[in-house]
């Protein structure tokens, strides 16, 4: 009895792997078309990973990885006592809160302007060539960006002289204190018209009958846009806002390091920026591996918090 | 007497939002139109200042200059490589990935996907991923330009997606016709999806040909290797800081090749690096809708 109930089991097990085994047979074309890829994103993607270990390492390059030594969080106390660390730290959150202040509403404006242009043609110009900057890469945006702010024949300072009577040019480029408004005001003029495309779609998908029934309570333009348009996109708004928040660590280091010179330095240098000086330049791997970590870490944990908040919030999971 | 009033800032209102809307006209093309003029203006004229729109002393020797300068033909080449090869190898994986990961019969769809979502959230960073290239023998060759970032999670969503969406009847008669997978993906779902490889593939060549950091980190020693962004870059970071200290850096390789000045050099090769993208801007500006639509409907 019993061993008949074993050789049942055993029977039903071979014949569930045999059938795998068909299936995986029947499609051999997709897993042709689909392995290779899995074994892509092994190999680029998580395979990195394992790299994490040398943050609790000294690292050093050419030996085998259980060859090295280890030293624990040694690392990470070092990079709690560094001030370099925390004003590479001031300047990431620096620039995120101006990111997710000016950044996100300027867009928001700049739609619900937008839409109140009621010439269909001029509309559909100042939309095309708003988002135009996006696709330029950042080298080109800010070798423009440089050279409007220039002291010698840039716009801005002509303008500055010109019209309202400054003495001498202001250079920009080299005032540290400059740096993080800079910073936004060029990612305002890249990106604008590329962020407000979301507020946008989300205006047209706001109901038509309540203009009308707002217009018969005898509201106007601007009280349309207060009371009908702001609340219709505000579950847009919501989702996007809290995403930002899991981004706050994450600003990068492109923009810095393009529009940034040793000069100002200590306002322009993010956390990313430090981890690729300490990291690479420096070769101090193991170093540079605990700052990226740091940064992970808290990364996750802010889109894992901000995730949950969206839920409770009742908009939606964002991942 | 409340109409006239309500009229009245009804035309108030308008003209104001035409007048902010003239402003963002202007303040976005003039870099655009201010970097052209000066790029093709007469370099020592250029430095008195003062160029707006309109180039003063015409010249074409600012741009005979940076040809001149050969690395930048060579690195020309090397980013429209870059960019054909990458696209074309990034496109076909990314659908022919969307294409398995659509099939509800596919058994290790749910793993699959499971694993390239991950990877939108979670990643090794800088180093680790500097180190891994290192023992993959990656650094310092072409191909690291093109195989770590072969498919992008994103795309390869949208991809799916707007498969998804397709009358699934047309691949199950051509399963019965006795079509296999992969003639099924080739002859009926690829020609069906041209929309959505457009677009993938306009924002994998946009990101291929702008990009600069993988030069810089994985390839900064290979002169053979270096992109026009990359050049571009060197030349940026060598002369922004020295240009409000002194008009010419005395240092710059290129200002003492010739009396153009970095300044202009700069504006030229601006220039160049982004015609391209000017040139297929239309077909960007109408292709990306369909990818945004579709990326923001399904996840």
């Amino acid at each position: 009895m019993n061993s008949q109930l074993e050789l049942h089991r055993t029977v039903t097990t071979r014949s569930k792997i045999s059938r795998h085994f068909r299936t995986l047979a029947d499609q051999k074309y997709l897993l042709m078309m689909s392995v290779p890829f899995f074994i892509w994103v092994i190999i680029f993607r998580y395979l990195p990973l394992y790299g994490w270990t040398m943050a609790f390492q000294n690292y050093k390059p050419g030996k085998p990885i259980f060859e090295q030594e280890w030293v624990g969080l040694e690392h990470f106390m070092i990079l709690f006592r560094e001030q370099d660390f925390y004003i590479a730290l001031r300047n990431t959150l620096a620039m995120s809160f101006l990111g997710i202040t000016i950044g996100f509403v300027t867009p928001i404006v700049f739609a619900l302007l937008l839409n109140e242009v009621r010439n269909m043609a001029f509309k559909k110009t100042v939309q095309t060539i708003s988002y135009l900057p996006h696709f330029i890469s950042w080298v080109i945006a800010a070798s423009m960006i440089t050279q409007m702010l220039s002291t010698d024949g840039g716009v801005v300072n002509d303008i500055l002289m010109k019209v309202f009577g400054l003495e001498r040019p202001v250079p920009f480029m080299s005032t540290p204190k400059a740096f993080w408004f800079i910073y936004i005001a060029a990612d305002m003029w890249k990106e604008v018209g590329w962020y407000a495309i979301i507020h946008l779609a989300a205006i047209t998908g706001v109901d038509q009958e309540l203009y009308e029934a707002a217009r018969v309570d005898g509201c106007g333009r601007l009280r349309k846009i207060w009371h009908v348009t702001l609340p219709g996109i505000t579950p847009t708004l919501i989702v996007m806002l809290i995403m930002n928040i899991g981004w706050l660590m994450s600003v990068g280091f492109e923009r810095q390091f393009l529009l940034g010179n040793h000069i100002v330095e200590n306002y322009s240098r993010t956390i990313d920026l430090y981890a690729l000086n300490y990291g690479i330049s420096m070769a101090r791997y193991s170093y540079g591996t605990a700052i990226g970590m740091f940064q992970s870490v808290v990364s996750i944990v802010l889109v894992i918090f901000a995730n949950r908040l969206a839920k409770r919030i009742g908009r939606g999971q964002i991942i | 007497m409340l109409r006239t009033r309500e009229k009245a800032f009804d035309v108030v209102f308008d003209i104001s939002i035409y007048l902010v809307m003239a402003f963002v006209l202007v303040i976005t093309l003039y870099p655009f139109l201010n970097v052209l003029a000066i790029s093709l203006n007469e370099s020592v004229d250029a430095m008195r200042g003062g160029i707006h729109i309109i180039p003063r002393k015409f010249t074409l020797d600012n741009y005979r200059e940076i040809f001149k300068y050969s690395n930048l033909t060579h690195a020309f080449l090397i980013s429209v490589l870059r960019t054909v090869i990458g696209t074309l190898l990034s496109t076909v994986s990314t659908c022919m990935l969307a294409y398995a990961l659509s099939r509800k019969e596919f058994i290790y769809r749910k793993f699959f996907t499971l694993v390239f979502i991950i990877t939108m959230y979670v990643s090794g960073g800088l180093i680790p991923d500097y180190m891994n290239l290192r023992h993959l023998g990656l650094i310092g060759k072409f191909w690291v330009y093109i195989l770590p970032g072969l498919i992008n999670t994103y795309n390869m969503i949208i991809v799916r997606s707007f498969i998804d969406n397709l009358p699934y009847s047309l691949q199950e008669s051509a399963k019965i016709d006795g079509a296999n997978d992969f003639a099924i993906f080739r002859k009926i779902v690829m020609p069906l999806c041209m929309p959505v490889i457009a677009t993938v593939a306009l924002f994998v060549a946009v990101g291929q040909w702008n990009s600069w950091m993988d030069t810089y980190l994985y390839a900064s020693s290979k002169p053979e290797l270096s992109t026009l962004q990359y050049e571009l870059m060197k030349v940026l970071t060598n002369t922004s800081a020295a240009q409000d200290a002194s008009r010419i850096d005395p240092n710059s390789p290129l200002a003492r090749r010739s009396f153009v000045s970095p300044q202009s050099i700069r504006m030229a090769i601006t220039i160049v690096a982004a015609v391209p993208i000017l040139v297929v801007y239309p077909f960007l500006q109408k292709y990306f809708v369909i990818g945004l639509t579709i990326g923001s409907v399904k996840e």
